[in-house]
């Protein structure tokens, strides 16, 4: 992985370049968003509520248990928004989106339509990387928004319906929202954008860089999903330390 | 659109020193021919003869190790050639755009650039559909295709470009014989028509002999003789003799 990032860089830079090209690319835009919206919204909602609802159990009674459980919705609140929603989110994504990017891209590659596209002209940054690029760094940080209320009502809903938790539901709100600030969750859609512009420009990257037939496709497959998740683990770390100062 | 195709003329390409190697490996070993305006250039060798990573370095898609290649005199390496001449490229599968349909997919060109509005593009569209025999085509998907097929749409890309160079990478790979008759009118036709220099690579003797109005013999990377078809079939030389009368022979 690392003796690409120069490239993935210098990717990223060209991309940033064509930026000018977005809006006549925003059809495709439109598309790739619906397309990741469609695919994803109903996954981040089930893996939100799971995770939400898994930080209040794991939490709940040993907070209850030492005399703390109106601090049980703000725990929830925090790691939803400014860790689990936006890390989950993007390895999700990166799953589901990164590798049908490096699938799609790499095959247009092994097949020559990139080629094609070049005879005609026709900049693949502009036409394949760009408009994926802004759909994902669009649509990631809104399905984490997403996601952090899913998340919360998840955790909402077990608090108040397991009985070694039993904190009702309105003490659940009012503790997260005594704990949990509107730059909490800034915090973590900050992050969002940044894990949605690595899943794209290493999935692209790896489409791009495809070579070889079926086999490549699936080797380029496989490396966009690792490397991204890879690089997701990496920056968060980064990132929150950046943003805790 | 095609009273405006008749307004240009083919460009002349020449071919000098050219090499290219891969991992150490020479593919190109030093090309030299030159093509004229309108003229039909046929180079004919077997598999792996060098034929289709020529062709990358003629339309530009990989830079030559080294050598020249120059289009009407200036070089393929110039920024300022893509703007200047209208090159295009028929691929040995065609490389339609899978998630585009055909009507799309012969549009790009003019969609993608904004050359056109796009009523005036839809019309172009059925039009050069319509010239390669393939009218009324234009929602379906590539999948939906024959192989024959999707090199029509392929050429009918190309067409819409107005082409001054075509460039047809073993066109008739894969194909009947019927429908390779089909292609090589399709090429004879263009040219009689926009006067396109074409230079088709193909290892088709058929089809060679029957398009070519110069042709070129190509092994292991260097060419073994140009001329016209009489000249080539008459060239004394063992391995272009093996090539173009290779048969199958049955045991009786």
């Amino acid at each position: 992985m690392f003796e690409n990032i120069g490239e993935i860089f210098l990717l990223f830079w060209r991309t940033l370049l064509s930026l000018p090209q977005a809006w006549r690319q925003r059809q495709k835009v439109f598309d790739q968003f619906f397309e990741i919206g469609n695919a994803s919204l109903l996954m981040v909602c089930v893996l939100s509520f799971f995770i939400g609802a898994v930080i209040a159990l794991q939490t709940g009674p040993v907070l209850v248990e030492r005399g703390l459980a109106s601090a049980v919705g703000g725990i929830v609140g925090i790691s939803m928004a400014k860790e689990l929603a936006p890390v989950m989110m993007a390895i999700l994504i990166a799953g589901r989106i990164g590798s049908a990017m490096a699938a799609e891209i790499g095959s247009m590659r092994v097949y020559q339509e990139i080629d094609a596209l070049r005879t005609m002209n026709i900049n693949p940054v502009h036409y394949l990387v760009l408009p994926r690029l802004l759909a994902i760094a669009v649509a990631l940080p809104m399905l984490v928004v997403f996601g952090i209320l899913v998340g919360w009502l998840g955790g909402a809903v077990i608090a108040d319906t397991n009985s070694h938790i039993a904190i009702p539901f309105q003490a659940f709100w009012a503790n997260l929202r005594d704990v949990v600030e509107l730059k909490d969750v800034a915090n973590g859609v900050f992050k969002s954008f940044c894990f949605a512009l690595i899943i794209g420009v290493v999935s692209c990257h790896q489409g791009l860089a495809t070579i070889g037939g079926p086999r490549g496709i699936g080797r380029s497959v496989t490396k966009a999903v690792v490397n991204s998740i890879v690089l997701i683990v990496i920056f968060d770390y980064m990132l929150t330390r950046v943003l805790l100062k | 659109m095609n009273s405006s195709t008749n307004n240009h003329s083919g460009v002349s390409l020449q071919v000098c020193g050219l090499r290219k190697s891969f991992d150490g490996q020479a593919v190109l070993r030093g090309i030299d021919f030159e093509v004229q305006p309108g003229e039909i250039f046929v180079i004919m060798g077997p598999s792996g003869s060098g034929k289709s990573v020529l062709l990358k370095q003629l339309i530009g898609l990989e830079p030559p190790d080294a050598g020249e290649i120059l289009i009407n005199g200036e070089s393929i390496q110039s920024p300022e050639i893509a703007s200047k001449y209208r090159l295009a490229m028929v691929f040995q599968s065609g490389a339609l755009l899978n998630s585009l349909t055909v009507g799309e997919n012969v549009g790009l060109y003019l969609s993608e650039h904004r050359l056109k509005p796009p009523e005036e593009i839809a019309r172009i569209v059925a039009e050069m559909l319509e010239d390669v025999g393939l009218k009324g085509t234009e929602d379906k998907m590539p999948s939906e295709l024959s192989g024959g097929m999707k090199k029509r749409v392929a050429i009918a890309r190309a067409l819409v470009i107005e082409p001054q160079l075509i460039l047809y990478d073993e066109p008739t790979s894969e194909l009947d014989p019927l429908s390779s008759v089909v292609i090589g009118e399709e090429i004879l036709h263009l040219q009689q028509r926009i006067h396109v220099t074409s230079l088709v690579v193909t290892h088709d003797r058929d089809l060679a002999f029957g398009v070519a109005g110069r042709m070129a013999v190509i092994n292991e990377g260097r060419i073994l003789t140009i001329g016209t078809p009489d000249e080539v079939k008459r060239y004394n030389d063992p391995l272009v003799q093996n090539f173009l009368h290779a048969d199958f022979k049955r045991e009786p």
